[in-house]
């Protein structure tokens, strides 16, 4: 073959090498902005399907009206805006991934704590944590009533149990 | 509700990656005026089935993956069949010159031990449905990582070859395991370090504004220093040892955010490294020849220099693939493959490869932060910096920015032991990032306008 075609050859190699790895850097590109919302500690915006937001709301009153608060709210920390419903399961909070609330948090313990219904109230029990759990300015040592509006503390994170 | 997947870009990738295989093979075989024999037709046909099948696993079993991974990795892997076929051609060349016969070509056992590293991929995708469940295991994956470490050592198995006690030999084919250690050992660290990183992020007090952890804290990284260190004693291999160090301190860097790891780490490397070059013979050997490698010229850092002459000889544009003489630097096609790209597509054709590689390894890194868990998090970082620290490792050895110390450049070069560990780690990413980028679409419907159901994970 000659010099010249394999002159040709040997350069065109060299640029779609080139081409190759810059469409590798346009999809990337592309790519960079889409799950914005997969961030860990960050969660996705509340969805909100209509055609089960009727059934959700009955399920809810059900359960509900045996015990006082139905929700528990994330009023500061990484989370905050997340509303976790209350139902008859308990709600683990700590940083191990199969918690209930997984809070990203350097103070926080991986089972730090539970939330779960006893008598007609919502239970809070600390599980041996390192840095405690908190009802307003108090480290409960032993399970207690969570009240509607009192602010539980767990590392940097702050619940509100509310109706 | 369907979401783009991806599938579609990662498959006209591929056709594209394939497609420069394909231009490479035929430029060799223009180059040298050979024909292209029809075994090796097959062979390329082989490498595109193979590649098809891999993409429909993934379609079928890791349908959110991400479309980069699959091709860049292919194209490294095809580039390296061109480049030892190339090695081959001359090879047989020189052969028939001296009128001896010709030594049999790797291009065929390399892709034998692609077909392996395929079933594995395949095998990774669909028997690990969630990487979550590696997690259960990870005591178990350190001690397999430590078994495998030191299985050379074992009186019957173990193997010398060029020095370093790396392999293990089973009836006709050898191995070796340091590779697939490095795999367990990732998942070992990943799994250890979300376990441990409370008490190792937070637990220490500050001297001269270094924070000093506990003594029962140092515990791990001196562990891990040993055992490098020990590797490096007893099988001379300093590529290896490196690799475990680094990847070790990395992770603790990343799952506790302490700048003081890094701090603690280049303390213990350096000790490491002057005890080891005051010490062992082998490494001092090394650094001499880094340090002067033309003194040496006909000995003992004939191998350096001869890659040295091979990058000058490629230049900017490269001599051309099949236009350059890379046979003049022994192992062209293991631990020297970076010095025959350099030379027949000069610097040009081998900065796209390092940028392949990097995309990699961003890839690695994109999927770590987009993982929720903090497991896959880890393991993901852990899985591209092992790619990152190898390439820089010996790449950076073959061109004289750091010592030489022999391990093998991921997918490029002949061997299949590191051919089949670094597809299972492209798997692993794979799988990983399915699960990062998958859409949510299965959350329970309990939610009403107010209230929001945070999922289990």
């Amino acid at each position: 073959m000659s010099e010249l075609a394999l002159t040709v050859i040997r350069l065109g190699f060299l640029a779609l090498l080139w081409v190759f790895v810059l469409v590798t850097v346009f999809v990337l590109r592309k790519d960079l902005r889409a799950p914005a919302d997969a961030r860990p500690g960050r969660l996705a915006p509340p969805r909100r399907p209509a055609s089960t937001t009727a059934k959700a709301a009955k399920a809810a009153k059900a359960k509900g009206a045996k015990v006082r608060g139905t929700k528990l709210v994330v009023t500061e920390g990484p989370l905050t805006g997340t509303i976790v419903p209350l139902t008859d399961a308990q709600v683990t909070i700590g940083r191990a991934p199969d918690s209930v609330i997984v809070v990203d948090d350097d103070y926080a313990s991986s089972r730090h704590a539970r939330v779960y219904a006893a008598e007609g109230a919502w239970v809070v029990e600390d599980l041996g944590s390192t840095n405690g759990t908190w009802i307003e300015r108090t480290r409960i040592t032993t399970p207690t009533v969570l009240q509607v509006g009192a602010a539980l503390r767990v590392g940097r994170t702050t619940m509100q149990l509310q109706k | 509700m369907r979401q783009s997947n991806r599938r579609g870009t990662e498959l006209m990738l591929l056709v594209f990656a394939l497609v420069l295989v394909v231009l490479g093979m035929l430029q060799v075989g223009w180059a040298t005026g050979t024909a292209i024999p029809t075994r090796l037709w097959v062979t390329m046909a082989l490498l595109a089935a193979l590649a098809a099948g891999m993409h429909m696993v993934v379609r079928l079993r890791a349908t959110y993956a991400d479309p980069i991974l699959l091709p860049a990795a292919t194209l490294l892997t095809g580039l390296g069949l061109v480049m030892i076929y190339r090695i081959d051609v001359a090879n047989a060349q020189r052969a028939v010159h001296n009128n001896i016969t010709p030594p049999t070509p790797d291009v065929y056992a390399q892709l034998t031990w692609f077909a392996i590293a395929a079933v594995l991929f395949v095998a990774v995708l669909i028997l690990v449905r969630d990487h979550r469940r590696l997690q259960r295991y990870t005591f178990t994956f350190g001690l397999i990582g430590i078994v495998l470490l030191i299985l050379p050592l074992a009186p019957v198995l173990g193997h010398t070859i060029n020095g370093a006690r790396l392999w293990v030999r089973l009836a006709v084919f050898s191995f070796q395991p340091g590779e697939l250690a490095k795999i367990a050992l990732t998942i070992f660290f990943a799994g250890y370090l979300v376990l441990k990183r409370d008490s190792l992020a937070l637990v220490r007090t500050r001297v001269a504004g270094v924070g000093v952890p506990r003594v029962k804290d140092l515990g791990p990284i001196l562990i891990a220093w040993l055992i490098s260190l020990g590797v490096l004693v007893f099988q001379n291999d300093l590529g290896t040892s490196l690799l475990f160090f680094a990847l070790f301190v990395s992770m603790l860097y990343i799952a506790t955010g302490r700048r003081s790891w890094l701090i603690w780490g280049a303390v213990l490397f350096a000790v490491g490294s002057l005890a080891s070059w005051a010490l062992i013979p082998h490494v001092h050997e090394r650094v001499t020849i880094w340090l002067n490698p033309f003194g040496y010229a006909a000995d003992s850092g004939y191998q350096i220099v001869q890659s040295l002459y091979g990058f000058a000889n490629g230049g900017l544009l490269g001599a051309g693939l099949g236009q350059g003489f890379p046979t003049l630097v022994p192992f062209a096609n293991t631990d020297f493959i970076t010095a025959a790209f350099g030379e027949e597509l000069g610097l040009i054709g081998l900065m796209a490869m390092l940028m392949v590689y990097a995309i990699i390894v961003e890839r690695g890194m994109r999927i770590s932060v987009s993982v929720k868990d903090s497991f896959g998090q880890l393991l993901a970082a852990g899985l591209s910096i092992s790619v990152a620290i190898q390439v820089f490792v010996i790449i950076g050895g073959v061109t004289r920015l750091i010592p030489l110390t022999g391990l093998t450049t991921p997918f490029l070069s002949y061997g299949g032991s590191s051919l089949v560990a670094n597809w299972i780690i492209i798997a692993l990413l794979l799988r990983i990032s399915d699960r990062a980028r998958r859409p949510d679409t299965q959350a329970p419907a309990m939610d009403d306008a107010m209230t929001q159901v945070v999922r289990r994970v």
